[in-house]
């Protein structure tokens, strides 16, 4: 290699590292903030019998078919997310599973929809905003019309919570839009999700998020064995309460800061992580996501100097090529 | 006369038929995909969205169809002339590439009915890397078409358009470098909000454009290697190895640039550790360095400078080496969770073999009817002495 070829490329090179370097460095967005009157619900791991109402409210209220496992039609025990299910109830299970809400020789329930994240990866990712947080709610919604398919949203999505449907040949991703998206409509209605409100227990709770993460927060400051009056339904205008010994809390509210928040919190006594919580830092990644990419692409700037840069370049290079063969 | 020619002999030969029977049988697939819906033919589910058709076909396809970019960047942009013989092959390649690239992800698009969706301003969402690589790759099929058009101009024999066209032809060649740097980029920016997802000796947050665009480059040469050694072996010329030698030190030059790049990255990140840590990510992270590295041994060692097999060695291991770099990160080290995992079914493998089946068809079928390979002075000389 010549040496001018060698520093012209090492000149590429540094140019090259120093943008990576910018992009590091400036124009970092921070994770946004929540909705104004972000809606939300709150899971008590402890509170959960594993009922299963929920999952078959789910599967009535948003129309979809039940899971069918040895020729019989099942509303409720979907083995997870799917194209036709929205909302699951997972075990987690130690031992010799005796003792509920007891990481060791013990069990838990987990519920698994979406958190809806207050800055959500998979409305970062989707290339043509068929997913979208709603500016008041919160909600993240779904628009089966100007989705392509291309799946992306799964693949940022921390929670692998939108799924598209494999087995249709028109298929469509399929996500919880909190009960309300159209032709449901429940919170817009004054009325609140389907799985809060046959849940027995009170385990899930509809409410706004900021009401539902000082009700968390209260919870895992309560003094295991003392006794708590529990609500019902919707935290604002709870249905009804009742009285259970508060149990060993973990002292950790999931979604007040996982990957920048969601508007579902959950509370337990086992960690997340047995739980199948995933691996999440405070900073979202779509904020990093972004912040890379506005940096190379702000106002489409630094392509259009490369390209003034490089007609010129190209355009004495192509002529002189022209002029020494002639 | 133009130096370019069309290579002589019959489209139709037992290694077009057998590539011809590959596609036949993955047309069936095709076809069920979607009459039935893609879950009849892929195992792709809700932890591994993405399989063979989109990390094969779109992400390694592509970059290995960069042959096209990092060749007009050597030639239009370092002013290496010299290249040129190699400029049309290379091009060819790019647009079988980009455009099967882009007609697998047609096909790998759930709601493909509604694929125009992404060409609707009011659609767009400027925080999507993926709305950066979509359009991106569309207009680079559209600059790929007008640079390889001179070829068929020729062939027609359109002599005021292909004067036109030599007008304004920087202006694509400078597109033809930009946008192909913007997308294949890009690719590599798709890893970062897939977060944890991806491996930690992947993930590398930040840098993933840096690095991904340095594997564009990197499989861009290697292809061109093997085009070069095509021509050579169709016209019995042979001066084109020397060419090689040059544009193989500058892929060294890359190649050793993105080794040590790669392990300040991780370094400063902290992860060496786990490059010895024994499991599958850091076994595949040390054959993909080997890949990487080897390459740069057998091109810089002086005793097998001279030899043509060799060099076709070397690009065999860069070819290797960025679509490992690329399988790993996406698909081998990618771990969504508990519950869930992958491997590519037969009829979905049958799929990315057909498309790339009907690629190589292509390509047979158009250095045959079009101007496309070089006739080097050598080779002129012998056929006319024949």
């Amino acid at each position: 290699m010549k040496r001018r070829d060698f520093l012209k490329s090492g000149l590429g090179a540094a140019v090259m590292c120093g943008t990576a370097g910018a992009v590091s460095e400036a124009e970092a967005r921070p994770n946004l903030e929540p909705a104004e009157e972000a809606v939300g619900m709150l899971y008590d791991s402890t509170l959960c019998v594993g009922c299963k109402a929920c999952v078959y409210k789910c599967k009535e209220v948003n129309g979809m078919e039940p899971t069918t496992r040895d020729g019989a039609d099942y509303y409720d025990s979907a083995a997870d997310l799917s194209g036709d299910t929205l909302n699951v109830i997972k075990i987690y299970k130690d031992g010799n599973g005796k003792y509920k809400d007891a990481e060791k020789n013990g069990f838990a329930f987990e519920k698994r929809s979406c958190m809806h994240c207050v800055d959500p990866g998979c409305v970062s990712a989707c290339p043509v905003t068929a997913l979208e947080r709603q500016k008041l709610t919160g909600i993240v919604t779904y628009n089966k019309d100007a989705c392509i398919g291309c799946r992306t949203c799964m693949t940022a999505c921390p929670y692998n919570v939108p799924q598209f449907e494999y087995d249709d040949a028109f298929g469509q991703i399929h996500k919880c839009q909190m009960c309300n998206q159209k032709g449901v409509e429940r919170i817009d209605n004054g009325m609140m999700t389907g799985c809060a409100e046959v849940c027995p227990t009170g385990a899930t709770l509809f409410g706004t998020r900021d009401q539902l993460l000082a009700e968390a927060k209260k919870r895992t400051a309560l003094k295991p064995g003392e006794v708590y009056n529990y609500p019902r339904g919707d935290l604002s205008k709870p249905d009804s309460y009742h009285e259970k010994v508060v149990p060993e809390y973990k002292d950790h509210v999931w979604g007040e800061k996982e990957a920048g928040g969601t508007n579902v919190l959950h509370v337990s006594s086992v960690s997340f992580d047995k739980l199948g919580m995933p691996p999440l830092e405070e900073r979202s990644y779509a904020s990093v996501s972004e912040s890379v990419q506005h940096t190379l692409y702000s106002y489409l700037a630094l392509p259009a100097v490369a390209l003034a840069g490089l007609s010129f370049v190209v355009k004495r290079n192509t002529d002189s090529e022209e002029g020494g063969e002639q | 006369m133009s130096e370019f020619k069309a290579i002589s002999g019959r489209i139709i030969t037992p290694a077009f038929m057998f590539f011809f029977v590959v596609f036949l049988i993955s047309l069936y697939f095709m076809i069920m995909r979607f009459t039935d819906g893609m879950g009849a033919v892929a195992n792709i589910n809700g932890g591994y969205p993405w399989g063979i058709w989109v990390v094969y076909d779109v992400i390694i396809g592509t970059g290995l169809a960069c042959g096209g970019y990092a060749l007009a960047f050597t030639v239009y942009v370092f002013n290496k002339g010299q290249y040129h013989p190699l400029v049309r092959p290379a091009l060819l390649a790019s647009l079988a590439g980009y455009a099967l690239g882009g007609f697998g992800a047609i096909f790998d698009m759930g709601r493909w009915w509604q694929f125009y969706n992404i060409l609707l301003p009011w659609n767009w969402n400027f925080n999507s890397v993926m709305l950066e690589v979509g359009l991106c790759v569309s207009l680079y099929i559209i600059v790929l078409i007008i640079e390889f058009s001179p070829a068929f101009l020729e062939k027609i024999g359109a002599k005021g358009l292909l004067k036109i066209l030599n007008k304004v032809l920087f202006f694509f060649i400078a597109l033809g470098v930009l946008l192909p740097t913007m997308h294949q980029s890009s690719l590599g920016s798709m890893l970062i909000i897939m977060g944890y997802k991806v491996d930690p000796l992947w993930q590398v947050v930040h840098f993933q454009p840096l690095l991904a665009v340095i594997t564009a480059i990197i499989m861009g040469y290697s292809i061109v290697i093997y085009e070069a050694s095509l021509s050579r072996v169709s016209f019995g010329g042979s001066d084109e190895t020397p060419l090689l030698k040059v544009l193989g030190k500058v892929a060294v030059g890359l190649m050793v640039a993105f080794v040590v790049i790669r392990m300040i990255i991780l370094g400063v990140q902290g992860k060496i550790g786990l490059i010895f840590a024994g499991d599958l990510a850091s076994i595949l992270f040390i054959i993909e360095m080997i890949l990487f590295i080897a390459p740069a041994v057998i091109i810089m060692s002086p005793a097998h400078n001279k030899s043509p097999a060799k060099l076709v060695m070397a690009a065999t291991s860069m070819l290797f080496a960025g679509a490992l770099y690329r399988f790993n990160a996406f698909l081998f080290t990618y771990d969504p969770g508990p519950g869930y995992s992958y491997f590519p079914s037969g009829p979905e493998i049958m799929v990315t073999l057909g498309v790339i089946a009907f690629e190589i068809m292509v390509y047979m079928a158009i250095v045959k009817t079009l101007p496309v390979l070089h006739r080097s002075e050598q080779s002129l000389h012998r056929s006319e002495q024949a």
